[in-house]
């Protein structure tokens, strides 16, 4: 007999964003990936819960770590994972992002993780395929799993993320893991500052409820967590930034700006750094105050945990 | 010219915007043009050999003038053509169309105004009066020969789509136009400012993680304009405003006696950047849906008699350039089939008279071209709208005569509809049929 499910307070179909989720819905995917964090430390970490299901890895832009985390996480739990390389597709060639759609949904998976350069791309594809379609990062939207992995990276230190200060530091405007990070710390009760030059700055991000911080001293003081965010190399000269060497000297993170922080603050970065460029490698390095590798390993968990909670609300497994 | 037999619309209210005539009466179309009208006409009943319309009661109007739309002939004829355009105007009440150059090949030179009367002619639709380039290939640096672009037959120039971005290049256009009379229609942004922006700047831009566009980028263009304006004294026109900034502009250069004049687009009195919604590429267009603030600053414009003309921006486009994430999708909206029902709501809403709104529409567009069109008069073109200003309905995109259905007011509850469209006397629409 198929055991029976209960309703999941996670009844969505797809993970398009953070935008939407309530605080519960979130501890639920919370809860639901710390339960993988063991498992993942076993030798045998198979599970069987994604058996006979199919999950696309459409990625349009290049990633290790969360490519790689997804694949983990899928294969993990049984499921046939396929890998869309997408240089050498069809989609160089001009295709549509609909007509890919369509093609891989004739196909039938039951999962499509999509990572895309266009705002919007995730939901695009999301209207046009039955499955479910995680968004692995579209644009400057949104990468709700990364703001997942950062909430349980901060739950596992402080136990809680309500009323902890967080600053998110560095290239916001053209961020997804800032976006995503402001929703989902905003709706945990976390008071969320932003910490960057007035030309990385979107219009009206206040209204999103953080509070703007140009001087990154005064930003910091009395952070619990300080989140690093990667400059991208075309912006480190021009009109955004004038040079790598300025952008460090106010805006990255040393261990003198570190000191305005709690002394127990902790520091995340979604990663690749840039060493030199927005952080420090002695800070970077300093295991007692940086979760960067711990985020890599709950960045597994948590994938884990949603491909979980999606699953529970896909039509029953295919029997054989 | 073959025209039909002589046509009596009787039982209307007669509508003309620039008299102020509004009343019961009749009206006679004979030879296309208007041979009589009044409250007495045919008051004794109809004679013999007349063909008669009975208007119900409803509006009969001088036909709408949209001096903005975009027919994509020659070059897009997949998207549109001066037929299929034509054709949708004609179910929007329009009777006179300008058509902007931004085709391929680009209107910059005599025998392409040539090429577009001739197939409008062909069509034998509504009238299509072609706008001129300002410069050549709308590359901002060479002036076309816009002498003999208006010797030919163009009512204007733009170089729409693009803005006359250089301010020597603006300033001699609007120097050498002076010589004809002509405007110089000015798409303004500063596409500097605008950079890789897809929707206005602002929270929801923000939200949705699109690169945004500033007011500014149309503010500053327009600013500069009317400075060139005072250099040169020439007519400057500001096509689709949509900032308040520059409806504020335009209002500081008319106080002060300048020849600058502007037009909107109903999806900037109607709709605002949140009708973007979740990645609607059908609300992108340039300029962009922007904030409330600027919506409001457009029906303002149109109180005060700012802001001289509605056009549709009628920008007709294929699935393929619309279906596609936000940043990637073309720019533009049909328009023609939705502008009367749009802005009848500023009359509905109690923001400007019957009369104000239509003269947007008709009189005020044909002396901004110079086009013999726009007014019930003895004499002139039977170019006629006959409407029903109340019926209430809704918006369906699939029942649109243009080659596109590119519409953010799919399903929108409207009110006002066109019954028929005359031009010269011809009838070219009729509703239901």
């Amino acid at each position: 007999m198929q055991p029976v499910l209960l309703p999941s307070i996670f009844s969505d179909r797809h993970l398009l964003g953070i935008e939407g989720l309530s605080a519960g819905a979130i501890t639920h995917l919370l809860d639901l990936s710390e339960g993988y964090v063991a498992l993942n430390r076993e030798v045998q970490k198979r599970k069987s819960l994604l058996g006979g299901r199919t999950v696309v890895l459409l990625f349009f832009e290049t990633s290790t770590r969360t490519r790689t985390s997804f694949e983990l996480a899928g294969k993990r739990l049984g499921a046939d994972v396929i890998n869309i390389a997408v240089a050498s597709s069809a989609i160089k060639k001009g295709e549509t992002l609909i007509d890919t759609a369509m093609t891989l949904n004739a196909m039938h998976p039951d999962m499509l993780i999509v990572r895309h350069p266009d705002a919007g791309a995730a939901r695009l594809l999301a209207n046009h395929v039955e499955c479910a379609v995680i968004n692995a990062g579209d644009g400057s939207h949104e990468h709700p799993t990364q703001a997942l992995l950062d909430a349980l990276t901060i739950r596992h230190r402080f136990g809680r993320i309500e009323g902890l200060r967080v600053a998110i530091c560095g290239d916001v405007l053209h961020s997804r893991v800032a976006r995503s990070n402001i929703l989902l710390l905003n709706t945990m009760g976390a008071q969320v500052r932003i910490i960057a030059p007035p030309t990385l700055v979107p219009a009206a991000i206040e209204r999103m409820g953080v509070e703007i911080f140009h001087d990154m001293r005064a930003g910091l003081e009395g952070c619990d967590v300080i989140m690093m965010l990667r400059l991208q190399q075309e912006r480190m000269q021009g009109t955004f930034v004038p040079s790598v060497r300025e952008y460090f000297r106010f805006y990255g993170l040393d261990r003198a700006k570190l000191a305005q922080a709690r002394e127990n603050a902790l520091i995340l970065h979604p990663g690749p750094m840039n060493r030199g460029v927005e952080i420090d490698s002695e800070v970077a390095d300093d295991i007692t105050r940086s979760a960067i590798l711990d985020q890599v390993e709950l960045g597994v968990a948590v994938r884990q945990g949603c491909l979980d909670a999606l699953s529970r609300n896909l039509g029953p497994a295919p029997v054989f | 010219m073959i025209h039909e037999q002589p046509t009596a619309y009787v039982n209307a209210r007669l509508l003309d915007p620039d008299s102020g005539l509004d009343g019961p009466g009749a009206l006679l179309a004979k030879d296309g043009v208007i041979a009589d009208f009044g409250p007495d006409l045919f008051a004794d009943g109809v004679p013999d050999g007349i063909a008669v319309v009975d208007c119900g009661g409803h509006c009969l109007a001088p036909g709408l003038i949209d001096m903005h739309v975009h027919f994509r002939e020659p070059g897009h004829e997949h998207k549109e053509t001066i037929a299929t355009g034509g054709l949708a105007a004609a179910a929007g009440g329009v009777t006179s169309v300008a058509c902007m150059p931004n085709t391929k090949p680009v209107i910059d030179d005599v025998a392409l105004v040539e090429f577009v009367q001739r197939r409008a002619r062909d069509a034998k639709g509504v009238k299509v009066y072609p706008f001129g380039a300002v410069t050549k290939g709308l590359e901002g640096r060479q002036l076309t020969e816009m002498g003999m672009l208006a010797e030919a037959g163009a009512v204007a120039f733009s170089d729409d789509g693009l803005p006359v971005a250089d301010s020597q290049v603006m300033r001699r256009a609007l120097s050498y136009a002076r010589t004809f009379d002509l405007i110089v229609s000015q798409h303004a942004e500063d596409l500097s400012l605008t950079s890789c922006g897809c929707m206005a700047e602002g929270e929801v831009s923000t939200r949705l993680g699109l690169p945004g566009i500033p007011d500014e980028s149309e503010i500053v263009v327009v600013e500069r304009d009317i400075r060139l304006v005072e250099l040169t004294g020439g007519r400057y026109h500001v096509a689709h405003i949509s900032t308040a900034g520059a409806v504020e502009a335009v209002r500081r250069a008319k106080r002060s006696g300048l020849p600058v004049t502007c037009e909107v687009a109903p999806h900037h009195f109607a709709l605002t950047e949140h009708d973007v919604g979740d990645y609607r590429t059908f609300a992108k267009m340039a300029p962009p849906l922007r904030s409330e603030t600027n919506r409001k600053a457009m029906v303002e414009g149109l109180k005060d008699g700012t802001i001289d003309a509605i056009a549709s921006d009628h920008a007709p486009h294929d699935q393929e350039s619309k279906r596609v994430p936000m940043e990637r999708a073309a720019n533009g909206i049909v328009g023609l089939e939705t502008m009367l029902p749009l802005s009848l709501e500023l009359y509905h809403g109690g923001h400007l008279s019957l009369r104000e709104v239509l003269r947007r529409l008709t009189s005020a567009p044909a002396d901004l071209l110079g086009i013999d069109a726009g007014r019930l008069r003895r004499g002139a073109p039977a170019d006629l709208v006959l409407f029903d200003l109340d019926a209430p309905w809704q918006v369906d995109r699939g029942v649109f005569r243009s080659k596109s259905s590119n519409t953010p007011f799919d399903g929108r509850p409207v009110q006002g509809r066109v019954l028929c469209t005359v031009v010269d006397g011809r009838t070219l629409f009729t509703a239901g049929s």
